[in-house]
């Protein structure tokens, strides 16, 4: 798509953090306390200015519709974004998502879910596929204002706002949920007041990722994403994680080993050590995929409803270790808070810069 | 009547020679190929003619006891804002002569310079800064059409790549050796950016005066260079090089063609060119067989057709007012690199009116024509090279931020040589040995001694590029490129802002 005009003027998000991601190979649903419980263990990871968590197979009964959970500043913001969905969807449930009250959450916004299914007569976009078509709808409520989409995927949802990974599980009830992939976020940004959509996980469709690190080469990243016409509009790397693993592995049908080696490219030097036709495809993807490497400190949890995987900067410039307990794998940050949810492990590791770790689901 | 010129008396230099110190040893007097330094056989010693200096300084650098000092005439005309005397001496010029003012090298006219206006950025705290000294610092880039996706196969032996990959360039360095033609600098030069080129793992453009038959076998390491005169051209030179360049536009001269003096075509240049020794050679403004896009696009796929496209094909032009439309055309016409000369960029000869006045500065053509294909999401098809003013390492930088895959150096290139700037190319005696065919004069320019200097120096670029890019916490250029992010502005209004798609300093 043409960039916007002043699309050059913008304030990036900066912010360190800590992850927390399980997933049961045998889709074991695994109760929210666990991660609530690991995030804890990591407070000092975060500020206070947003936590989240992401869940997959919290919604068995409506499997096949896709749940929007939407973060709206106000009831006419709300209501403008129903009018969008409506046009675009047939809706089965509107819904307020559960909350408590919660002390520490202040000003939260107005939190509401709709389970929804495309319309069969679509008033625009007939030529793209069904997740386009969700995508641009996603992206013209979300550049409306007011109202912003942070969940869209099927029998999975994001949890998430400002105040500490504990204190947003206390108030969308986490604790009553039971998933068999969590993954969970603290956050410490530095240069923002504090946006309840601005928090992690960030999710598209199916896709959640949650991410500490800084992505020095947001700029081009961004820039990118905007000629495939994904408009970046929250600041955050994650967004453009998001966005590029769509891209990658949704539109342009590389696997998540390959998408990760886009992220994190071997060195030139390595490539060159490579056997011929390793080495065609590793040249191959830095030299069209460039401009979507991940340049600058990260640790990223991406998680779909069969996968989970676990990836740092190729120079590792973030802490990222791996467990595996029983059919669990566990992600995080810091050993320490899978300890705290799981003090006997099968294995623990630090997996190598730039290598991922792919899990998938076998049930 | 005067005696001479009006012209000759207002001499842009005086040469102070120190008698004292000099010792009458003549060096002077072989070095200066315009002969303002002589032998006075009436005095018995050395004299010099201030009206005959070009400002050169080759006798102050080789005068054994540091006698000569070259200065600017400080003969001052009356004070006016207006009629300075640069003007007035282009007068005097054109009243002796009637002729159109010719200069040498790129516009020294104070117009903005925009990378001055650009600071990098630097990693503080949120994310580390990287050290090239310890960890590895990617400059690696290729030039050429990228598809916009790849696919792979994944096999039991792993994966396999199912899309073909246009040819490339592969650079070690984001910069190459601009074109300039053999004949408008000699063979030395020519041998020796071809032998830096190979050695760093670069390419040099061998300009449009052909491929001397010694050098065919750098030619892994060249660019064949076709333009409006097809000076050189034939199918075994086409074939030669890693790439072929359409020139339609030069910097210096937008919209002209080229002119090398029949002084400078000697031989060897003679065989080359495939014109006679002697006689003027003359690129046509236009390619009479391009006056239109539809007519690129067919001289683009003619020379994938010659080369049975295994190198890519660039086409370069000079950064005009409408340069984003004309490189999206460009692409579209099936070039797999685009060139963008700017006005400062250099030449052996161009009309002074046309290298001070005619084209726009690089940095605006660059930041919109990369807006542009990006826009129409054609960025991929092509790569983007700038040419035309870059000094230094930071300039480079900042060209790769502002969206260039890479950049070509030559004016660098050439006074990393010696070259000083005096701009007197086109009169074929450059005392530096450069833009000279002179048999006395080129053998100034040992090959092996310039291929050392100009790998130093793009080793050196190199090794700076490096420090700035892990100081922004980046550990490969491809992170850089289009990464305006990196960039703020300093004493740019909003407009140019907006054109440079960068932020204000402090924002």
């Amino acid at each position: 798509m043409k960039a916007p005009s002043n699309f050059w003027n913008f304030e990036k998000d900066i912010s360190g953090c800590g992850v927390f991601g399980v997933i049961d190979k045998q889709k074991n649903l695994i109760n929210g306390t666990m991660p609530i419980n690991a995030m804890c263990t990591m407070h000092d990871r975060g500020n206070g200015l947003g936590g989240g968590f992401a869940a997959y197979g919290i919604y068995p009964d409506r499997a096949d519709e896709y749940a929007f959970h939407l973060m709206c500043d106000d009831q006419a913001a709300l209501d403008r974004a129903e009018n969008t969905i409506k046009e675009y969807f047939e809706i089965s449930v509107s819904e307020p998502i559960p909350t408590r009250k919660v002390l520490s959450v202040k000003n939260p916004p107005l939190m509401w879910r709709f389970f929804v299914t495309p319309k069969e007569r679509r008033p625009k976009w007939e030529e793209l596929s069904e997740q386009d078509y969700i995508v641009s709808v996603i992206m013209l409520i979300n550049q409306n204002g007011g109202a912003f989409v942070f969940s869209s995927g099927k029998n999975m949802g994001a949890f998430k706002g400002v105040g500490f990974p504990e204190d947003i599980a206390d108030f969308f009830r986490l604790d009553e949920y039971s998933a068999y992939i969590w993954t969970g976020h603290n956050r410490f940004p530095t240069n923002t007041p504090g946006w309840w959509g601005g928090a992690h996980p960030f999710t598209i469709l199916d896709w959640a990722i949650v991410h500490n690190g800084e992505i020095s080469s947001y700029g081009i990243n961004r820039r990118y994403l905007c000629q495939h016409d994904y408009l970046c509009t929250m600041m955050t790397d994650t967004e453009v994680v998001a966005y590029l693993l769509d891209l990658l592995i949704r539109k342009h049908g590389l696997s998540y080993e390959m998408a990760s080696k886009v992220f994190a490219p071997p060195f030139w030097d390595e490539i060159d050590r490579m056997g011929a036709e390793d080495r065609k495809v590793y040249e191959a993807l830095r030299m069209v995929y460039g401009s979507g490497c991940l340049n600058g400190p990260f640790a990223i949890l991406v998680t779909d409803p069969n996968t989970m995987m676990g990836l740092n900067d190729r120079a590792k410039l973030r802490p990222l270790v791996i467990a595996e307990k029983d059919s669990m794998v566990f992600m995080s940050s810091e050993e320490s808070s899978i300890r705290e949810v799981c003090p006997e492990l099968d294995r623990v590791w630090a997996p190598k810069a730039g290598e991922p770790v792919i899990v998938k689901v076998e049930a | 009547m005067l005696f001479k010129p009006i012209s000759q008396n207002f001499n842009d230099f005086v040469i102070d020679r120190d008698k004292e110190r000099c010792i009458n040893c003549e060096v002077c007097v072989r070095q200066c190929s315009y002969e303002a330094h002589f032998w006075d056989d009436a005095r018995q010693c050395v004299m010099h003619d201030n009206t005959k200096c070009v400002g050169c300084h080759r006798c102050e650098a080789l005068c054994p006891t540091g006698c000569l000092t070259i200065k600017k005439n400080p003969a001052d005309f009356r004070d006016n804002a207006l009629w300075t005397p640069t003007y007035m001496k282009h007068i005097y010029k054109q009243g002796d002569t009637g002729g159109i003012l010719l200069s040498g090298m790129g516009s020294p006219s104070a117009k903005p310079i925009y990378w001055d206006n650009l600071q990098l950025d630097a990693s503080q705290v949120t994310n580390p800064s990287i050290d090239p000294l310890r960890e590895p610092m990617e400059l690696r880039t290729y030039l050429g059409s990228k598809p916009d996706k790849v696919e792979v196969e994944e096999t039991p032996e792993g994966p396999r790549l199912k899309t073909k990959i246009g040819p490339q360039i592969k650079l070690e360095y984001p910069m190459m050796f601009s074109a300039m033609s053999f004949g408008s600098i000699n063979f030395n030069l020519h041998k020796a950016m071809a032998m830096a080129a190979t050695e760093l793992g670069i390419v040099y453009n061998t300009g449009e005066g052909g491929l001397h038959p010694t050098l065919y076998k750098y030619g892994a390491n060249t660019i064949v260079q076709v333009a409006s005169g097809r000076f050189g051209v034939h199918k075994d030179y086409l074939n030669a090089g890693a790439a072929i360049e359409i020139k339609v536009g030069q910097g210096a001269k937008p919209g002209i063609g080229g002119h090398l003096p029949g002084e400078k075509i000697d031989e060897e240049v003679s065989k080359t060119r495939m014109v006679p020794v002697g006689s003027d050679a003359i690129s046509p403004a236009p390619h009479h067989d391009i006056y239109s896009i539809e007519d690129l696009l067919q001289l683009i796929y003619a020379l994938k057709e010659a080369t049975e496209y295994r190198v890519p094909v660039s086409v370069k032009i000079a950064a005009v007012h409408n340069a984003p439309a004309i490189a999206s055309g460009i692409v579209r016409a099936g070039a797999d690199i685009v060139v963008l000369d700017g006005f400062r960029g250099g030449t052996g000869a161009a009309p002074t009116m046309i290298r001070d006045n005619v084209g726009i500065p690089v940095e605006l053509a660059l930041a919109q024509v990369d807006n542009r294909l990006r826009d129409e999401g054609i960025r991929n098809w092509a790569s983007l090279v700038v040419a035309g003013g870059t000094r230094c390492s930071a300039d480079v930088i900042k060209a790769i931020a502002l969206g260039a895959d890479a950049v070509y150096i030559a004016t660098s290139a050439l006074v990393a040589v010696g070259c000083t700037l005096c701009g007197r190319c086109y009169t074929g005696k450059c005392p530096w040995g450069i833009a000279t065919n002179e048999a006395r004069l080129k053998k100034r320019q040992n090959p092996e001694i310039a291929a050392k200097r100009l790998t130093n120096l793009v080793k050196a670029w190199g090794h700076e590029i490096q420090e700035m890019l892990g100081g922004m916490g980046l550990n490969s250029i491809e992170s850089l490129r289009g990464n305006r992010d990196k960039l703020r502005g300093i004493g740019l209004n909003e407009v140019e802002l907006d054109i440079l798609g960068v932020k204000h300093a402090g924002r």
